[in-house]
């Protein structure tokens, strides 16, 4: 038996049928980092030991029947989730050694369910970037082509999930952090709804666009890595406190009578002509099963970006304000008072991305440039959230390309910060919204890249989003996961 | 031109330490003095990731505030941060409240020698402390090292900001005292200004008496009393005027007062002052007061310090100067009502015995009110023991400083030392008698017309009785012993 073949689903019925134990699908994935990382750097941290030990307790758990749906199943987590005593570096030399006093509540929720940490993966320094370049602990690499970045900033967990290192894996999604490196891998990856999971212990990056989502191969296990992590959390304010239904179980309903929306502003030029195909393609494919494909406009497409990157940016610039060298992380040497070791540790302790976000941010909210930037693009992003509620009156759920290109080369574009940051031009509607979105694989470019379909959903309809994947997922076929040499 | 050709303009930032008992953010205790760094976790130390929780009693306790100063309460208000740099600023911005305070428009009224002084209210905000730095020179610029105590760090503040409607350092002095007054009496806070739960920052300016356009002005900070306040704005105020005079200009900066030189400094030019970048704090949602939830609090609020000050007027006819002592202070306000409860008959004697005996024993003791042995009901007993002639005012004093110590009732401590009154007419006779034969020449004086000679006769009675003979007896049976003596001659 190929235990990393297996799906989740599949796990969890062996495991309860008692033909397999989670120390051996956990040993399994441990072989399997140990084979694979040197080519591909997906992790930060390994936590081996704890995981298996994690292991035999799940194991206790099926054998107690305690146990749920993910009881035993091991995960990678991004490296800006806090783990009790275990690294947290955000792949960021400020962050090097730091060990937090606590989990984050997503952690929690993993640690309680049973299911064993296989470690910490690597990912853009602070979330920061669109391929994991600007991370300390150098780039990880795309596993269906070493050439090609694996997209960012939650490259690593993306990257662990499609090159078999983990089943799951979980990351965070500010502009497109987890959807645009699920397009580049070839997975599934979703950014719920703001509020839906908490934020607790989750280094910021930009607090109001944050959100945790899962990484899968499929659609039904992103499904129930989501249910175990959607709860409200009274430790976070903007956690929204409304009934949690169980994502897996939505997935059967059929997308008869559907309505699908195709934004004509996300089929722009320089879409890339296969992704655009391959979009088209996952549409008809709806259409073939009876859903109703509507042309709509969200006007204000073209003005996400610079929006996004003057409210991240402004909200960066506070949140990496505490990175000052007094309770916590890099202290620089070269201190003679208070301000040289706050200028020095900054100095030292970021990379050239975070300093540049910072300073982006700090300028856009300076007295005298506060209304023309921050505040306009407040407006903006309101703008761009009515757009979203106009379309939901014609529609259920909206499908567009996750990026315009597949996954590009190292060195391609980190010399280039526009050129980069346009990757994200079609995922920082969602999370300016607020709402959630899904990307997911709808085939393989002529260079045997994967190509993201991504579907929008209203605010809090997970459901609809994950029942309208499932559907195109039936339809199109696993493009399979890389054939990596080791 | 002389400083009384000026008009001073003032405005004060007053910050009160909210009595909760756990953080604005986090759970952790707000107590005062404990060691340094054992009130303090991951969310008030700012820990990457930690996310704020609003406290619901310092919402209560701010909108308090507000009523009590006749604020409009805002149903919607929000946070926002204030970025700066120190170290004992955790997260290296401080959560406020920028342009949607929760109360504003509210007024204070208090008297200033005599006359009635309303100062507008701004608004009022709240905020987290930050932590306390402690330098091992005497700032953080001279120092080889600092050590941060985060203790402090998170604990709720409101900020009172008041319309430049101060005309006077003695007038500043007595708004900051009305509104220790008020806070305290609405239990909000517990304005120690030693402890530094109570602060200001004040800002000053001078015009031409009769100008409309306010000066530039300087901001004062530092303040660390009440007297301190006073004493600063004396001090900037002349330093405007001789500046002024001598045809200079006022530079708008931030000064620092220093207590021992009595001086204030330089901090930092209008130029260096910080833009502290204020943006919306993403990290929590806007605060939405329900009608009933400010209701509520409407109802639960006590009679406050000017209301009772004028009651005591009318009510028990107290003068201004008796009302306005008892009534700054609600525990002294609740005593006093206490006894004049029990004992109705002379109001202004229960309110001499506490601005006297009482308060002199309470500072001699350093108690507070609440501290105080003496239950109200033999407070009263006593003032009856007097009416009644079964002690005399001079044994009052005894008495009332024994109860003070004790505790006990009146009529036990007089038993016990046997203080009662001598109000027998044989045995005030006899001492009259004893008196006049002691004492021939006064005596003889006062048959010779020296009236005054009597008061001193009358001592050596009370005197003789130790200080028991009933004052009234032994003054009317002296002089009617004399006069039989004078008959006689």
């Amino acid at each position: 038996m190929d235990i990393l073949k297996k799906s989740v689903l599949e796990l969890r019925e062996l495991l309860d049928k008692g033909e397999i134990s989670s120390r051996e699908i956990v040993q399994a994935y441990i072989d399997r980092i140990e084979k694979t990382e040197p080519k591909l750097n997906s992790f930060v941290t390994l936590t081996f030991e704890e995981a298996l030990k994690d292991a035999d307790r799940a194991d206790e758990m099926i054998r107690n029947k305690t146990h749920t749906t993910l009881t035993g199943i091991p995960i990678a987590l991004k490296d800006n989730i806090s783990t009790y005593h275990v690294k947290t570096t955000c792949s960021s030399k400020m962050l090097e050694n730091y060990r937090p006093p606590f989990d984050a509540t997503v952690v929690k929720l993993i640690k309680q369910a049973g299911m064993p940490i296989l470690g910490k993966t690597n990912m853009d320094e602070f979330a920061m970037g669109s391929s994991t370049e600007t991370s300390y602990f150098g780039p990880t690499k795309n596993p269906w082509n070493l050439e090609y970045v694996p997209g960012g900033s939650s490259g690593g967990s993306a990257a662990s999930v499609a090159a078999k290192q983990a089943p799951l894996a979980l990351g965070t999604d500010t502009g497109g952090s987890i959807r645009q490196p699920a397009a580049f891998t070839g997975i599934v990856g979703i950014k719920p709804t703001y509020g839906l999971v908490s934020r607790y212990g989750v280094v910021p990056f930009a607090s109001s666009l944050d959100q945790v989502g899962p990484f899968a191969r499929t659609v039904a296990e992103s499904a129930a890595l989501l249910s175990l992590i959607a709860q409200y959390d009274k430790y976070d304010s903007t956690s929204l406190n409304n009934p949690r239904p169980d994502y897996l179980r939505s997935l059967e309903k059929d997308v008869k009578g559907l309505r699908v929306g195709v934004p004509k502003e996300f089929f722009i030029d320089g879409l890339d002509a296969e992704v655009e195909q391959a979009v088209r393609k996952a549409v008809k494919a709806l259409e073939d099963q009876g859903a109703e494909i509507v042309d709509i406009e969200l006007p204000h497409s073209d003005k996400a970006l610079a929006t996004y990157y003057i409210v991240a940016t402004a909200e960066c610039s506070s949140n990496l304000a505490r990175f000052d060298g007094v309770r916590f992380g890099h202290r620089s040497e070269n201190t003679k008072d208070s301000v040289t070791m706050f200028k020095h540790t900054r100095a030292e302790g970021f990379g050239p991305e975070v300093k540049r976000r910072i300073m982006l941010g700090t300028y856009a909210l300076s007295a005298g440039y506060y209304d023309a930037y921050y505040l306009k693009a407040l407006k903006v992003r309101r703008l761009i959230k009515e757009d979203f509620d106009k379309a939901f009156t014609k529609v259920d759920v909206i499908i567009t390309p996750t990026t315009p290109s597949t996954a590009f080369k190292f060195g391609e574009k980190v010399q280039d910060p526009i050129a980069m940051y346009l990757s994200d031009v079609f995922t920082t509607t969602a999370n300016l919204a607020g709402i959630p979105a899904l990307s997911m694989p709808a085939g393989l470019s002529s260079n045997n890249l994967p190509i993201g379909v991504q579907i929008i959903a209203p605010s809090l309809a997970e459901e609809v989003m994950l029942s309208t994947a499932y559907s195109i997922e039936k339809a199109l076929g696993s493009i399979g996961l890389p054939e990596l040499e080791v | 031109m002389p400083l009384e050709d000026y008009t001073i303009v003032i405005g004060l930032e007053v910050h009160a330490e909210l009595a909760t008992d756990s953080k604005l953010f986090c759970g952790c205790s707000t107590s005062f003095g404990s060691e340094a760094n054992t009130q303090i976790c991951p969310r008030c130390l700012g820990l990457p990731g930690t996310l704020p929780v609003l406290n619901k009693k310092a919402v209560e306790y701010a909108v308090r505030a507000g009523l009590a100063l006749d604020c409009k309460i805002n149903k919607f208000s929000k946070f926002d941060r204030k970025n700066y740099f120190y170290p004992d600023l955790s997260k290296a911005y401080q959560i406020s409240q920028y342009d949607q305070p929760i109360c504003e428009h509210g007024h204070v009224e208090f008297y200033v020698g005599g006359e009635k002084k309303v100062v507008g209210i701004t608004r009022i905000h709240l905020e987290e402390e930050a932590g306390k730095s402690i330098h091992s020179g005497t700032s953080i610029s001279d120092s080889d090292f600092s050590l941060e105590d985060y203790n402090r760090s998170g604990i709720p503040l409101i900020e009172i900001v008041s319309e430049p409607d101060i005309r006077s350092p003695e007038e500043a002095r007595i708004y900051m005292e009305t509104l220790r007054s008020i806070l305290r009496y609405i239990g909000v806070s517990d304005c120690k200004m030693e402890e530094g739960s109570l602060r200001c920052d004040a800002n000053i300016s001078l015009m031409p008496k009769g100008a409309t356009v306010f000066g530039t002005r300087t901001e004062i900070k530092n303040m660390n009393s009440f007297r301190a306040v006073q004493k600063a704005l004396e001090y900037e105020a002349e330093r405007h005027a001789k500046l002024l005079d001598s045809g200079e200009k006022i530079v708008q900066e931030t000064r620092t007062w220093d207590d021992n030189l009595g001086i204030t400094l330089s901090m930092r030019s209008k130029e260096e002052a910080h833009d502290y970048r204020y943006f919306p704090e993403p990290d929590l949602v806007p605060v939405i007061l329900e009608d009933e939830f400010v209701t509520d609090i409407k109802n639960s609020l006590p009679e406050l310090p000017a209301e009772k000050f004028r009651r005591y007027l009318e009510e028990f006819g107290l003068p201004e100067y008796d009302a306005e002592l008892i009534t700054a202070d609600r525990d002294l306000a609740e005593y006093f009502e206490a006894v004049v409860a029990i004992y109705n008959k002379d109001y202004k004697a229960v309110s001499n015995w506490i601005m006297g005996e009482f308060m002199r024993l309470m500072n001699e003791q350093g108690i507070e009110v609440g501290e105080v042995k003496i239950k109200p009901e033999d407070f009263a007993a006593m003032l009856k023991l007097m009416d009644e002639g079964v002690i005399s005012s001079k044994i009052a004093k005894v008495v009332f400083e024994e109860m003070f110590n004790t505790g006990k009732e009146p009529k036990t401590i007089v038993e016990e030392k046997g203080l009662v009154q001598i109000s027998d007419s044989s045995a005030i006779e006899q001492i009259v008698a004893d008196v006049i034969k002691d004492n021939p020449g006064p005596v003889a004086e006062y048959l010779g017309g020296k009236d005054k000679v009597l008061g001193f006769l009358v001592g050596q009675v009370m005197k003789l009785s130790k200080g028991k003979a009933n004052p009234q007896m032994a003054n009317e049976f002296l002089k009617k012993a004399l006069a039989e003596l004078s008959k006689n001659q």
